[in-house]
């Protein structure tokens, strides 16, 4: 019953019957679907180190060199490995985070890492080696991956694990074709697409339990995000809350003083937004309906001064992790937007002292954790809903990076902007419909929004 | 869609007349390009009803098909049409000139010139492909059997059909798309796929603007649609009586007079709903003459080239028809292939076209600056050997706020890198970076003549690399991995075999999946009925 | 609905089908299109008094093969269309049907007698009557045409699907049949996107009528069947399409027609759009009254009107003639920072209309865009210019 169960036990349930079918499954492949935050590499760096017990060596798939330092990171601080390879384009140079690990050698080919037990190096790379066969492979972040990658590095496995989050955006070619819509084998479809599509009896596990979102945010992002499986938080509704050590009033630094570009936001409206955000987990800053370029500037500025004044505002995150507080710093905080001059745009506007808050679009949000994110809505201000704009993915990327609260900054207007979207236009034949639809998931999310409004003076 | 096309849009919509995007032509105009007007009968699968072809403006060809329902009909259409169009597609084969060897050094030769096919629209494009995919399967012999013609133009077709996928590629043109890159009009790119209404803005008649010009251009009865699909009035008032007193007029012994009546009124109510559309054609493949071509319309000719030598002398060897859809590792070598024609060809067309390098200014991913200072001989010692690092100042207005560190490329000197080492954001509009140069100046210490831009000189910097990417390597269809279905079946494999290894000796990243790999092309569909 | 009655004026109202319901989707932003059709207002009609006519004529080929190809299926006790469903496994291997067919006894039944027969129909099936067949002999039923109604937006509206499949197991299905083909596996997008709407209409119409019966509408499949012919033959082929999608932007919209009773009461008492048809069929109102009162009820073009709207013609030379830029296309707006006139951009770009606040930013964009646009005109037809080295040398291309 995973009802009664705590969420650490039903999580450990999932891990079990995974490293169960490793090692006792006759499966080529296991699946594993990981909601955000649901110890996606905590699985894959425990696989990896039962495998290197075991004495199976594996490789490692992951899409990122980014990605693959991290995993890198984590596998050395388990101690599991005798060598840990890291399999690299010429030109790298290793990040502090590999190079401070003695047991970690960096080669450019698979024979440079001889005697490894975890060979990890990512989707591009795997694919320029011509040979060999590993017993397993572990693949990371399956569902940003896309089938005709897997193509490539497929025969150097025999077995693999595949793990993803099925809410992240999907991959995608810069070149529009139809040619190949119908296959199974189709090569825009993602990694994950194509593996369950050829092996539907393939056992799928999914992690039950979110330990980076918040009791707040679980509900909304599950149902929005997650209709038909849904996931749970590691937490209860009291475990995280951040407090304001500064006064509303108290809070004119002098470099507040100095933006004037900011100074035409309502600070009112900003510090109820933040205060709304720090007590119950969300807030909606919904600016006056209005088409804009991309680059709003009342919305860029929104998004600047709601993370200075949380700054400003001294805001402490404590949580299971940190019960004694941990001030919520700017490298805590992430403005997410989904197009790159927004980001730059946001960018341009925060202080010296908020500089360190990470700006960033949807694409290279996925997979990081914040206290705190304030997410530019990728809806707001515009004329039109387009596909790109309507992906579940970049929503759910958005509203799924944050630990303690997420403040949504939107301009009034999105919901009649959806309904007034023209429905789908083409469809396709023998494509498996994947859900929820981005124009669904948007409703969903702007209904639990509402809730959290706060109008922009 | 980029900004500056859509100003262009707006700027067109008030003069009433389309306006320029683009300085040069981007496509490759083929001397004698064989202009071809497929029409469909409504209601069927690409059921052929008539076409006008032909490469000369003076004399095209009018196939009918009487009785568009009739196969024995249909596929005599085919055969018409094939003695004329693969004639036409052989032709470029005999005149070959040698060309750069492959991956594994081999020596290769390709045609000099190629054959170029030029439809109106994006829909006649998809009559080509679909026109391949019916015939090309069909047999010489057997219970359907056709003439032995019809299958070879059925792979000619399929395979113009699909270079056509490729970004850059000019082997089949559609005009309403070669237009619509260079020219934009006042009305929607939807509106754009109507070639009468598309000419009209371009060229809109005296004393009338684009949109009013255009707006008479769409009604059928003024101009008839540029094909495949009819007018359905004309369906229902001319063509159906004229089909149906042919069909009254058939006697088993063929040939009478009333016969002759019948499908010469037949032929003439067809010829009207193609001949504007002809002439259309011709004023449109003119304009684009007219353009100057871009310095790199010659190299990606030169792919066409390649590709359709490859192909003509596939034809030769197996004939095996291309398969129905592509296999797994054919599907994603494919795609593999198209990202880095799109990618060569982004960058070729901002090298080659200061308005379309000006959409890359505007977003900040090239700049125009004037050479302040040039350090022409600077000497970098501080590696083990003494390099050729000259560095310039240049000065610049655009928005673009080069990063240190970050790589340039100047169209102008295209095997230079030039690499921001010190960039300084005025408070006024203008940007000053140091850029230092290396590669493209010779081996000496000192840099040739000319390779290093001189103060005073204006130039261009962009950060989009028009470089060569090596083609990626896939497994062999017969590997195809268990994540992906497998290999495919083995009798498929057995009849693609020589293919197979035809493509893996050669190991260069010439169209080699246009070979049939993972399908049984023969047997079930040569009995396809199709009526 | 006095007020749409008024609106229709005395023209017999234009019968609301699957596709009129299934084009609320198409463009559901546009009042103009939501009230004359709520309002049950014969478009065409209205189009080409006013001199703008709609081009959605049919070819009679088309007419003939769709009609040959749907004889074709439902021969002989619908064999051919028996043999796709079983394929698709959505009956049993075996398995015998019967053709029921539900369309009109003679010229005279009235759509409400035909109601009755359908709904009693379903009542006799869900209640596992006898006049069906003992359980485990049971033929799978193919309604052919039955008579379904909804309520949308306060009117009944009457639908009539091609077949709905009520399997052996009392699972229903509906069958849309369409004479596109489907070739390799793929038909043209747009014509399966049509159908699907279409089709999920239907799907809550059944529904809808199973409900009414007293059952359990989770008896009706959300995916439906979708029969074309293969290839470039004339054989059919069938594919199930999963509307779930569709059904939930249905619903959503269904949901939002109360604001259309908001629209009407908005309106001029004395809106009408009767066009004074007279005995001898001849419409008499002046073109330019009707004209006048389209121009009452906000329009939202969108260049995707002209493949679906009737007034299409009508609705884009008059956002041509207000300068909208909506007429170049939505991608185009985008790109011009969502600013509603040609005019307006063009004053931007040019530097002769100073920007409003919220217009600063895409103004700064515009003027840029310009001046980038003419400098490399101006320099490229210019020869000192290009002697200077911009334009068309400083690009390599003297070379
Ligand atoms: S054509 Fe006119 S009435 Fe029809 S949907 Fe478009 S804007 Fe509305």
């Amino acid at each position: 019953m995973t009802g009664t169960a705590s969420p650490a036990e039903a999580a450990d349930r999932v891990v079990g019957a995974v490293l169960s079918g490793l090692q006792h499954g006759s499966d080529q492949g296991i699946v594993v679907d990981s909601p955000p935050g649901a110890g996606k590499s905590t699985l894959v760096v425990r696989v990896a180190g039962e495998l290197a017990a075991a004495g199976e060596p594996a490789i490692l798939i992951a899409q990122t060199n980014e990605q693959v330092d991290d995993l890198i990171n984590r596998l050395a601080a388990t101690g599991a490995h005798r060598q840990i390879g890291r399999l690299s384009a010429v030109d790298y140079v290793p990040s502090p985070r590999v190079a401070q690990h003695q047991v970690v050698t960096v080669g450019t080919r698979v024979r440079d890492l001889d005697g490894s037990t975890v060979i990890v190096g990512t989707a591009a790379k795997w694919a320029t080696v011509p040979e060999g066969t590993w017993p397993w492979a572990i693949v990371d972040e399956g569902y940003q991956m896309r089938s005709d990658a897997l193509l490539r590095v497929a025969n150097r496995f025999q077995r693999a694990l595949f793990v993803g989050d099925p809410g992240q955006l999907d991959p995608f070619s810069t070149v529009e074709s139809e040619r190949w819509v119908g296959l199974t084998w189709d090569p825009m479809q993602s990694a994950m697409a194509v593996v369950l599509r050829h092996n539907p009896g393939l056992p799928l596990h999914r992690l039950p339990v979110s330990w980076r979102l918040p009791a707040s945010a679980v509900p909304a992002v599950a149902r929005a995000f997650y209709p038909f499986t849904g996931f749970r938080s590691g937490t209860g509704s009291t475990a995280r809350r951040i407090a304001l050590e500064a006064q509303r009033s108290a809070a004119r630094s002098a470099h507040d003083m100095a933006r004037s570009a900011l100074d035409n936001v309502a600070r009112s409206a900003l510090d109820d937004a933040v205060e709304l955000a720090a007590s119950r987990g969300w807030a909606l800053y919904e600016l006056p309906a209005r088409h804009t370029v991309r680059t709003d500037p009342e919305a860029i500025a929104a998004c600047a001064a709601l993370a200075t004044r949380l700054l400003d505002r001294r805001a402490v995150a404590y949580s299971e992790s940190a019960p004694s507080g941990r001030p919520v710093s700017p490298d805590r905080i992430a403005i997410g937007v989904a197009h790159r001059d927004q980001a730059a745009a946001i960018r341009a506007l925060l202080p010296p002292s908020a500089a360190a808050v990470t700006v960033d679009t949807a694409n290279r949000l996925q997979g990081r954790e914040y206290d705190v994110t304030i997410v530019l809505h990728p809806l707001s201000g515009r004329r039109d809903a387009t596909a790109f704009h309507l992906e579940t993915g970049r929503l759910c990327v958005l509203a799924s990076r944050h630990r303690h609260a997420c403040i949504v900054v939107a301009r009034a207007g999105i919901q009649e902007l959806l309904d007034a979207h023209p429905g789908n236009t083409a469809v396709h034949l023998n494509v498996p419909v994947t859900f929820p639809d981005g124009w669904e998931a948007n409703h969903a999310m702007l209904a639990h929004l509402e809730r959290y409004r706060v109008i922009a003076g | 869609m980029s900004t500056l096309v859509a100003l262009a849009r707006a700027l067109a919509f008030v003069q009433g007349v389309a306006q320029p995007i683009t300085m040069v032509r981007h496509i490759h105009c083929a001397e004698r390009p064989m202009v071809f007007i497929p029409l469909a009968l409504a209601g069927e699968a690409n059921a052929p009803l008539a076409a006008m072809v032909g490469d000369d403006p003076d004399r095209p060809r009018l196939l009918v098909v009487p009785q568009p329902r009739n196969r024995d009909l249909r596929f005599a259409f085919a055969a018409e049409l094939a003695s004329i169009l693969v004639p036409h597609f052989e032709r470029f084969q005999t005149v070959t000139e040698v060309a750069a060897p492959d991956r594994t050094g081999q020596a290769r030769w390709r045609s000099t010139d190629a054959p170029q096919v030029v439809v109106a629209n994006p829909a006649a494009a998809g009559f080509v492909r679909l026109f391949g995919r019916s015939t090309r399967f069909r047999r010489a012999d057997g219970p359907y059997a056709v003439d032995a013609r019809v299958p070879v133009l059925g792979q000619w077709l399929t395979f113009f059909a699909e270079r056509a996928e490729y970004p850059g590629s000019s082997l089949l043109v559609t005009l309403t798309d070669a237009l619509a890159m260079h020219w934009a009009t006042g009305q929607s790119a939807l509106e754009d796929t109507h070639l009468p209404a598309l000419l009209a803005w371009i060229e809109p008649p005296e004393g009338r603007d684009g949109a009013t010009a255009a707006m008479l251009a769409e009604d059928p009865g003024i101009w008839p649609p540029a094909g495949p699909a009819t007018d359905p009035d004309f369906d229902n008032r001319v063509l159906a009586p004229a089909i149906e007193a042919y069909a009254a007029a058939t006697t088993p012994d063929a040939g009478t007079l009333a016969e002759c009546q019948a499908s010469g009124a037949l032929r003439d109510a067809v010829a009207s709903q193609l001949e504007p559309t002809w002439r259309l054609m011709w004023r449109a493949i003119a304009l684009l003459r007219a353009l100057p071509p871009g310095v790199r319309v010659a190299d990606r000719w030169a792919a066409d080239r390649d590709a359709y030598t490859e192909f003509a002398a596939r034809l030769e060897g197996s004939g095996l028809p291309q398969p129905r859809r592509d296999g797994a590792v054919a599907a994603a070598r494919r795609l593999h292939r198209l990202e880095r024609a799109l990618a060569a060809f982004t960058v070729q067309r901002a090298y080659d076209d200061p308005l379309i390098m000006a959409e890359y200014r505007l977003t900040g991913e090239a700049f125009v600056a004037t050479v302040l200072e040039a350090d022409r001989l600077r000497i970098d010692t501080s590696g083990r050997r003494r390099t050729l690092r000259p560095r310039v100042t240049v000065t610049t207005t655009d928005p673009a706020k080069p990063e240190v560190g970050s790589t340039w490329i100047s169209p102008a000197r295209p095997a230079q890198r030039a690499r921001a080492v010190e960039v300084v954001v005025a408070r006024g509009a203008e940007t000053t970076v140091v850029l230092e140069l290396s590669g493209g100046m010779g081996r000496a210490l000192t840099p040739l003549p000319g390779s290093v831009p001189d103060a005073g000189e204006r130039l261009c910097y962009t950060s989009l690399a028009d470089q060569y990417v090596p083609p990626g390597d896939f497994p062999a269809p017969e590997e195809t991995p268990w994540t992906h279905g497998g290999p495919p079946a083995p009798a498929s494999l057995d009849a693609v075999e020589g293919q197979a290894a035809v493509a893996s000796r050669r190991g260069d990243d010439l169209p080699r999946d246009d070979l049939p790999r993972d399908d049984l092309p023969r047997d079930d569909p040569a009995g396809e009925e199709w009526s | 609905m006095q007020s749409a009655s008024r609106i229709r004026g005395s023209a017999r109202p234009c019968a609301q089908n699957a596709r009129t319901i299934a084009a609320l989707t198409s463009n559901p932003g546009c009042d103009r299109r939501a009230v004359l059709d709520t309002a049950g207002v014969d478009k065409q009609r209205l189009a080409d008094h006013i001199g703008y006519p709609a081009r959605f004529g049919q070819s009679q080929f088309a007419i003939v093969r769709g009609n040959a190809f749907e004889a074709q299926l439902k021969a002989d006790q619908c064999a051919a269309l028996l043999r796709l469903l079983i394929e698709q496994k959505i009956v049993p291997p075996g398995q015998h049907a019967r053709h029921v067919d539900c369309s009109a006894v003679g010229q005279t039944e009235s759509q409400d007698d035909r109601l009755a027969r359908t709904a009693g129909l379903l009542g006799e099936v869900f209640k596992g009557g006898d006049s069906w067949g003992v359980p485990g002999q049971r033929p799978a039923l193919l309604l052919d045409h039955p008579l379904l109604a909804m309520t949308i937006a306060g009117r009944t509206v009457y639908l009539e699907p091609d077949l709905i499949l009520i399997g052996p197991d009392a699972r229903v299905h509906v069958v849309e049949v369409k004479s596109f083909a489907v070739i390799d596996g793929q038909a043209a997008p747009s014509k399966v996107a049509a159908a699907a709407i279409q089709a999920a209409v239907y799907v809550m119409a059944t529904c809808a009528a199973v409900t009414e019966a007293g059952f359990d509408a989770g008896a009706v499949a959300d995916e439906i069947v979708l029969v074309c012919p293969r290839d470039f033959a004339n054989q059919p082929t069938a594919t199930l399409i999963d509307v779930r999608k569709q059904l939930a932007v249905l619903r959503r919209q269904f949901a939002r027609m109360a604001r259309i009773e908001m629209l009407l009461a908005a309106l001029p008492d004395d809106l009408t759009f009767d066009l004074s048809i007279d005995e001898s069929g001849v419409a008499r109102r002046p073109p330019v009254e009707v004209v006048a009162a389209l121009e009452c009820v906000p329009a939202r073009y969108i260049p995707e009107c002209l493949a679906v709207c009737e007034l299409a013609g009508f609705c884009r030379s008059r956002s041509r003639a207000r300068g909208q830029t909506a007429v170049l296309g939505r991608d185009v707006c985008e790109r011009l920072g969502g600013i509603e006139e040609v005019e307006t951009v063009l004053g931007l770009a040019s530097g002769t209309l100073s920007p409003s606040p919220d217009q600063t930013e895409t103004a700064a964009v515009l003027r840029l865009a310009e001046q980038l646009r003419s400098q490399s005109l101006v320099l490229a037809g210019d020869p000192t210019a290009a002697s200077s080295g911009l334009g068309l040398s400083a690009l390599g291309l003297s070379a």
